[in-house]
């Protein structure tokens, strides 16, 4: 885990450094769009209240300057399948942003939705020998969680610690300076596969960017999307993406559950592609223009034209009802919600206060869904839209925006994560030399 | 629909390839480097500015070509200058004597017509003003091509006698002309003495004054840059205080015309102090008196003219 640690750290640094420069660049690479964000930080908050956007989480110190989107490519299931493709995307969005932005990109986070996330939850608990709890005990009790064995080749995304707590006074934020014989912490802990995030770091290299940070997208989309009282009271977003549907749990401003559902948007397009003998690009305009999941009987009559490019002219102009293209959605939907379903039931989402869920995603606009989904999942539904930020087009603000959006609200104000606190200085690595300096230091 | 469809391997349209949107790898990184601030303001601003100064430097680096150049420029600006709307073609002068006309006429730099580039006016105007008899003068180029100076020329008020000639002043004592005698004005008063031509005003007022026995009056001496002496005919004069010789000067004209003062045998009147007016005699009044008290005569020289010897 030292190593990690110190990647991180390291991301960490280029992070600040990035917000000293005043420039820093968003990277959402989804499975069916890449976006990019442009932002301006001038640290002090000068664009206020334009466009009714106020200082509600923390997203006045800055400014979009440049955005813009562009298909995905070489992606499947949010991972990285054809490097060239996905460096080719990178780089046309890069240069569309920079171009509306005019000024250049040199650091960028990025966030992914693949990799098949796991979430642990890791508890520690160290004795307070000085009876009182500073930056170094904190520090301690984190080094102290007892990790379990991730698995081969798995990395470490977010290491968030949850709660604290000093002897039996829990659910503390902050304990420093809590007097106390004993220090517990609740940490969770995101783990994706190792070579995907590789795979992304290469990609952004060979674009000459420089990596400042690494979120995972429903992460990211649920900072976006839930409001604060439901961040704080517990809430799941589900972020119906076009390779998979990722699902967050939050409580207390904390990500406690993060899951994956390996079904997307595109998997509805393949299956409006074969069951209406279609190609996929009209599967997608069908699914996006005509889609729904709840069939009336005007949707029998709703005649559609096929249309399309395949040169057999009896081929397209076939026409097809909105019944037709409901029945072949609706099936699909249902067993990605059925899916979410399961997750959350492994989560224990039952057994939180508050059973509110948050829809968002692309995916999500398809009329109807939030019917559907109050039978599935449970009765507290919304269709989340993300927060507004300031200077963000118009059309960016669509739920597809969310994740971008989050990593935006990320960059600003990262949440405090493991890395962020001084390694306790006994569980360095034998670095000799500098622990006789620490100790020359603190005795002379 | 045509009856017969033509299949064969058209010339129409070869299918058009879909470009990759993706910029390519040197374009993307060229983009990149463009938005770099300090290259692009070099390429902006420095770029061009370097090559101008660069171009300019070696085509002026020849000295036939800045010779080149600074002609054109200067035809150019002679080509401007002596365009027929900036020519002067006359001068008109209003109010001076036909000495000073033709003065300022030759004190003109250049030869009319000329172009009003080539006349500097204010240079001209303090040319002029240097001479004595112009008081102010008014000059300007009107529409027209005309050069119009309004002269106003200074009044001959006194004359002053001193070592060196006889001058005219006008009313402050500022020089007009020299004359050679005083016969070529015979209608100004005289003034003479160091300092006399400071005290000018003064002395127009003891002229003035001095109404009755004008005729009389040869003119003023100024004596010690101080105080003046009224010089009349016959040798008489009058000494007149520092200050107050207007009135002192009254006051003997009235014992003039009371008692016939200066029509009697008297060399002097002394009213330095004006409280104690002095008369002195002369020398035959003094005999007359002396013979009638029966004393020895003085002679011209004032001395006792022993008996013995006469």
């Amino acid at each position: 885990m030292a190593e990690l640690y110190q990647t991180q750290r390291a991301m960490r640094n280029i992070r600040r450094a990035a917000l000293q420069r005043g420039v820093i660049g968003i990277l959402d690479i989804g499975t069916s769009k890449i976006a990019c964000l442009v932002l301006r930080f001038d640290g002090t908050g000068t664009f206020r209240e334009t466009d009714g956007i106020g200082p509600m989480a923390g997203q006045v110190n800055f400014r979009v300057i440049g955005a813009a989107s562009t298909r995905a490519r070489g992606m499947r299931r949010g991972e990285i399948e054809t490097m060239a493709e996905t460096e080719r995307a990178i780089r046309t969005v890069v240069a569309a942003a920079q171009k509306l932005a005019g000024v250049r990109v040199d650091h960028v986070i990025a966030c992914l939705s693949g990799g098949r996330p796991a979430s642990y939850g890791l508890a520690g608990e160290i004795t307070l020998a000085s009876g009182k709890v500073g930056d170094h005990e904190v520090a301690s009790v984190l080094a102290a969680c007892d990790a379990p064995d991730f698995g081969k080749n798995r990395e470490v995304l977010h290491a968030q610690p949850v709660n604290f707590a000093v002897d039996n006074r829990s659910g503390l934020p902050d304990p420093r300076d809590h007097v106390g014989n004993k220090l517990f912490c609740d940490m969770h802990v995101l783990t994706v596969d190792g070579d995907m995030i590789g795979n992304l770091v290469q990609c952004i290299r060979r674009c000459d960017l420089e990596l400042a940070g690494i979120a995972s997208a429903p992460y990211a989309s649920a900072r976006a999307s839930l409001v604060e009282d439901e961040q704080e009271l517990g809430a799941a977003c589900v972020d119906f993406g076009g390779g998979g549907t990722g699902v967050t749990v939050f409580i207390k401003k904390h990500m406690i559950f993060s899951d994956h559902v390996p079904i997307g948007g595109n998997l509805i397009t393949q299956d409006i592609a074969q069951g209406l003998r279609v190609g996929l690009p009209v599967a997608e305009r069908l699914k996006t223009l005509n889609g729904g999941v709840e069939a009336t009987g005007r949707d029998d009559r709703d005649m559609i034209d096929v249309g399309g490019e395949t040169g057999d002219w009896e081929s397209d102009r076939r026409q097809v009802s909105r019944a037709d293209v409901i029945g072949v959605m609706r099936p699909r939907v249902e067993e990605i919600l059925e899916n979410v379903r399961e997750v959350l039931d492994a989560a224990g989402f039952d057994h939180m206060p508050s059973q509110q869920i948050v829809l968002t995603g692309g995916g999500s606009q398809i009329p109807g869904l939030d019917g559907l989904a109050a039978r599935i999942l449970g009765p507290n539904i919304r269709c989340g839209r993300p927060l507004r930020i300031d200077g963000l087009a118009h059309q960016l603000t669509d739920p597809s925006f969310s994740s971008a959006v989050g990593l935006a609200l990320f960059a600003a104000h990262p949440q405090d994560e493991w890395w962020d606190f001084e390694m306790p200085a006994d569980s360095y690595p034998a670095r000799s030399i500098r622990r006789a300096y620490r100790w020359f230091k603190n005795n002379w | 629909m045509p009856v017969v469809i033509d299949h064969r391997p058209s010339k129409a349209e070869a299918p058009r390839v879909r470009r990759d949107p993706a910029p390519s790898r040197l374009t993307y990184r060229l983009q990149r480097m463009w938005l770099t601030p300090l290259y692009r303001r070099v390429v902006r601003v420095g770029l061009p500015a370097f090559l101008l100064a660069m171009l300019g430097g070696l085509w002026l680096a020849d000295e036939d070509r800045r010779a080149a150049l600074t002609g054109s420029i200067a035809s150019v600006v002679t080509d401007i200058q002596s365009r027929d709307e900036f020519q002067v073609r006359t001068m008109t002068i209003e109010g001076a004597s036909p000495v000073v006309e033709r003065a300022l006429r030759a004190m003109l730099p250049v030869d009319l017509p000329a172009s009003s580039f080539d006349i500097d006016l204010p240079a001209l105007r303090l040319q002029v003003m240097q001479l004595d008899a112009v008081d102010t003068i008014d000059l300007r180029i009107k529409p027209g091509g005309i050069l119009s100076a309004v002269v106003k020329e200074r009044e001959p008020a006194i004359l002053w006698r001193h070592q060196r000639g006889i001058e005219i002043l006008d009313r402050g004592g500022h020089r007009v002309a020299s004359v050679t005698s005083r016969e070529v004005r015979p209608d100004l008063p005289l003034i003479s003495g160091e300092g006399a031509d400071l005290m000018t005003e003064e002395a127009l007022a003891l002229f003035d004054a001095a109404g009755p026995i004008l005729p009389r009056v040869r003119g003023l001496v100024r004596r010690g840059e101080r105080r003046w002496d009224l010089v009349l005919d016959f040798g008489q004069r009058i000494m007149l205080p520092e200050t107050g010789a207007v009135v002192a000067l009254e006051a003997a004209i009235a014992l003039d015309r009371a008692e016939d003062m200066l029509g009697r045998d008297i060399s002097t009147v002394d009213l330095r102090d004006p409280s104690r007016p002095v008369l002195r005699l002369g020398i035959d009044a003094r005999n007359t008196i002396r013979t009638a008290r029966g004393q020895p005569m003085l002679d011209a020289d004032g001395r006792v003219i022993a008996e013995n010897e006469g």
